[in-house]
């Protein structure tokens, strides 16, 4: 067992965590954080995605000792305070989710892309989603929401 | 019944949906959330072969692993391991075919479950899966359905063939239709194998408590799994609770009784733990039901005048391994919508259900729609191309007018009685799409654009058939204080019925969304419930919803006369108190017919002959369905069903090597549509022939956004290649198959 402490979601956390255990499943296990999902854990549908010291990756391809030091951000941390985040409002209306699967790993992937890129072209939000897989919606109403957040941020 | 009138305000708006808080939140709970004191995680050990026999497996290195508390094999679940039964589609002989929970003494397809190893993680299961060694006698493989109909190699030897069945349908005179005919037209089309792949992987958790076993993770069809359970397991009943989670998408294929829905309980009962088992994504691939490989021999016969005469098919049906709960669908549903909206009063189809190593078919959305569908849209623009005969007139002249239904198609399904499409206008929402999609200046523009690229247009029409019976069952309870419980017979899988279903009740009570919650997918919520399949949930289950909202209306205003005030100022609020008995109502809605909705799918592709890179540049799906409860739902459905259907006429595809080795058991090999392949999609949705079987005027939403994408595709994409004389005949229209096509093409001297 490794020693690791990280934040996650603001929160100063410790565990002790076998070296093969994946950060998914430490923040799924050890800190019940389920909100991040597991949909292929090969890497390619962006389910698990996370942002570590910002950069949105795949907690399904990353050890939790790698993330021992780093911030970690799930997709329960992007609403403040009880107060959706403007790409959660647009999410809920633009319909941009059915089953509700894909959801987490496409809201914090959006996170990362309005960081970098506050005022996305369409074609660029797609880009950056293009490394996440949703079978409900057929991403129209993901693409929507993501620009209209981009919109209300900038508002 | 006059559709709608009791249901004013909810009904017909465009929502958002209730369920989203708790997904954009990240408090969705779906199976693999759970989590129970003691519990115990099994990782299910599956045949590398295709076709062997099981000679014997060696758990002892396994059962070794510190934190491994069992290893099952066929002898340990042997009592409870009859035959996995059919649900629903029995297709006479297809019975010779099940499949037990474990393989007994040979496996059959790749990912054939043969052991269960149970220990105390996940990561300790699989460990301990490596190490079972499974001794194998392999046999050879029968990979498609030519060497199935050889019989050479058989898998099940005592039913003596491979052919699980073969029957015919039909209707009318077809033989002197043909023999009439002024010209016949036969071509041969096929459908790639591929699936529902929903985003969450199959899961269980299961436990006994208190006597009672339950099963966590259930869905679609809980009340018949939970019989079929029970007798499997040799228990009441009653002492087995099926319950429903948050479900991260099924599109036909989760929620039927697998192997795994056998074990897992079993497991739990066995060890006296909780055991959850959560799928990995190549066992998904490889475990979860294929469908849509077939072939079809499509023959149809033309008067001179381009009057549809006549309509045949020879339909074979690669159906894997073993039958499924459902397996029977795939073939006869194909089979019956070969008619399509048109006036088709002679047709006969030969239908033959082959046996393969491969993953066992089931349900996928629109099963044997996607395919049917595309196969006769495709003849037709064929036919009309060889005899000069505008594809549009074409339609106009042989769609059903509105006059001429209901129109009966007889008895086209072995299983099922006489069925009749029920209301529409074929002809005049197929006029509105073409002018919606600008049909004519787009083919006008097609032919004259010069962008180094051949452009297409082309289109599919269609109906489906939504809405099956026997029944649903709702009870609603007045909670008090404006809130009302609403429990459903049906299952939800995502597509939000918590909101749709609320609406209904809303506008039945005429009180406010916010006040009703909804609970659905349990066995504990309703005597019986039917389940989630063939678009029915808001179709059946909201009718039921309606009239239980009815019935505790009545009683609500049964008690405002009792106390001289109006219903709207009746204070549930004390009527919550104890001292009076709960409000509540249960209704069940029956119905033995189907009702059909129907659209045109249109699509303008631009096709680059050189790397035979495909660009959809637009598509529309139209649908009318009856009455839309919630359109933002029902949009939803509708977009996301097409770019579904867009990876299946493109992309996804299960394939195989010779020895039976799936090929395509990752996402990296197993190709979905992503953002960027197909950013223009949008659907029109009416509202013009309501349903006059249900109260709510509806017909399904879910599935005909789906049925004509192969058509529209098929149709665009040869309309395009028309110029180098490129046939296509086949899906999926890959890089790969469409370059061979070109060249193919070219080499015989096509342009």
């Amino acid at each position: 067992m490794v020693e690791i402490s990280l934040t996650v979601n603001g929160q100063s956390v410790r565990g002790a965590v076998e070296p093969r255990q994946s950060l998914a499943d430490f923040l799924r296990e050890a800190l019940e954080l389920t909100g991040t999902h597991l949909g292929c854990e090969h890497g390619a549908c962006g389910a698990c995605t996370v942002l570590v010291d910002g950069a949105a990756v795949r907690s399904c391809l990353m050890f939790a000792v790698q993330a021992d030091g780093t911030k970690v951000v799930t997709v329960e941390g992007l609403a403040q305070d009880g107060e959706l985040a403007p790409l959660q409002r647009a999410f809920h209306t633009h319909h941009a989710l059915q089953c509700g699967f894909c959801t987490p790993g496409f809201l914090v992937t959006a996170t990362a892309l309005l960081a970098e890129n506050p005022d996305p072209t369409p074609d660029e939000v797609r880009a950056a989603l293009s490394g996440s897989l949703c079978r409900c919606t057929g991403y129209i109403g993901i693409v929507e929401a993501v620009l209209a957040a981009a919109k209300a941020g900038r508002g | 019944m006059k559709a709608g009138d009791a249901t004013p305000g909810w009904v017909g708006r465009a929502v958002p949906r209730s369920e989203d808080l708790r997904f954009v939140t990240g408090r969705g709970r779906y199976v693999d959330d759970l989590k129970f004191p003691g519990m115990l995680h099994a990782v299910v050990v599956r045949s590398t072969h295709a076709h062997a026999r099981l000679l014997g497996i060696d758990a002892a290195a396994a059962l070794a692993v510190p934190g491994v508390a069992a290893v099952l094999t066929f002898a340990d679940i042997a009592a409870h391991a009859a035959p996995i039964p059919v649900r629903t589609g029995p297709l006479e002989g297809t019975e010779r075919y099940l499949q037990r929970p474990l393989a007994e003494d040979r496996v059959r397809y790749v990912g054939e479950p043969v052991a269960l190893v149970v220990a105390r993680d996940r990561y300790v299961a699989e460990d301990a899966a490596e190490l079972v060694a499974v001794d194998y006698e392999p046999l050879p493989a029968v990979v498609d359905v030519a060497a199935a109909r050889a019989d050479r190699t058989l898998l099940f030897p005592e039913a003596g063939t491979n052919r699980s069945c073969t029957y015919h349908v039909g209707l009318g005179d077809v033989d002197a239709a043909f023999a009439r005919a002024d010209y016949v037209r036969t071509e041969t089309f096929r459908c790639q194998r591929h699936g529902a792949v929903p985003m969450e992987t199959r899961g269980l958790v299961c436990l006994e408590r208190d006597g009672k076993l339950e099963v966590w993770g259930a869905t679609k069809v809980p009340f018949w799994n939970r019989r079929t359970l029970a007798a499997m397991l040799n228990r009441p009943v009653d002492s087995i609770a099926m319950i429903e989670v948050d479900v991260g998408g099924s599109f036909g294929a989760r929620g039927e009784f697998y192997p795994e829905d056998l074990l897992i309980p079993f497991a739990a009962l066995a060890l006296g733990r909780p055991v959850k088992w959560i799928e990995d994504r190549r066992e998904h691939l490889m475990a979860a039901n294929h469908s849509r490989e077939m072939e079809c021999e499509l023959s149809v016969a033309l008067a001179r005048d381009g009057t549809l005469l006549a309509l045949r098919g020879r339909l074979a049906v690669d159906m894997g391994a073993y039958t499924r709960t459902n397996s029977g669908v795939v073939p006869s549903k194909a089979a019956q919508f070969l008619l399509g909206p048109y006036r088709l009063r002679h047709f006969g189809c030969d239908v033959e259900l082959a046996m393969t190593n491969k993953t066992p078919v089931g349900t996928y959305r629109a099963p044997g729609r996607f395919e049917a569908n595309f196969f006769r849209e495709r003849l037709f623009d064929i036919a009309c191309g060889e005899l000069g005969i505008d594809r549009v007139a074409f339609r106009e002249k042989n769609l059903i007018r509105p006059d001429e239904l209901p129109w009966s198609i007889g008895k086209t399904v072995p299983y099922e009685p006489e069925t009749e499409y029920d209301t529409g206008d074929y002809p005049g929402l197929f006029r509105r799409a073409l002018e919606a999609f600008d049909y004519t200046g787009r083919v006008k523009r097609a032919a004259a654009t010069s962008d180094g690229r051949l452009h297409g247009v082309g289109f599919g029409c269609f109906v489906e058939s939504s809405g099956a019976g026997p029944a649903e069952s709702a009870r609603v309870v007045a909670r008090g204080k404006g809130r009302f419980d609403l429990y459903t017979g049906t299952s939800s899988a995502g597509q939000g019925h918590e909101t749709s279903l609320a609406q209904i009740l809303a506008g039945t009570l005429g009180v406010p969304l916010a006040g009703i919650t909804v609970h659905h997918g349990s066995t504990g919520l309703v005597p019986q419930g039917f389940g989630t399949f063939h678009s029915r949930a808001v179709v059946v289950g909201g009718s039921a919803v309606m009239l239980a909202g009815e019935k505790l209306l009545a009683q609500l205003e049964a008690l405002a006369a009792e106390r001289g005030v109006a219903v709207a100022s009746l204070d549930l609020e004390a009527l919550a108190g104890a001292s009076h008995p709960a409000l509540e109502a249960l209704a069940t809605f029956e119905v033995a017919k189907r009702t059909y909705t129907y659209g045109v799918h249109l699509c303008h592709v631009a096709v680059d002959p050189e790397t035979a890179r495909v660009d959809v540049l637009d598509y529309l799906s139209t649908e009318d369905v009856g009455r839309a409860i919630n359109p933002l739902i029902v949009h939803g459905q509708a977009i996301g069903a097409a770019v579904q259907g867009l990876g299946g006429a493109f992309l996804d595809e299960f394939k195989y090597d010779a020895e039976g080795q799936l090929l395509t058991g990752t996402f990296a090999d197993y190709l979905l549509p992503t953002a960027t392949d197909f950013p223009n999609v949008s659907a029109l949705t009416f509202e013009e022939s309501p349903s006059l079987l249900n109260p709510l005027g509806a017909k399904g939403a879910g599935e005909g956004g789906i049925v004509a994408v192969g058509a529209a595709v098929g149709n665009a994409v040869a309309h395009a290649l028309a110029p180098l004389g490129v046939a296509v005949t086949a899906m999926p229209l890959s890089l790969d198959n469409l370059a061979r096509a070109i060249r193919t093409a070219r080499g015989k001297g096509g342009s």
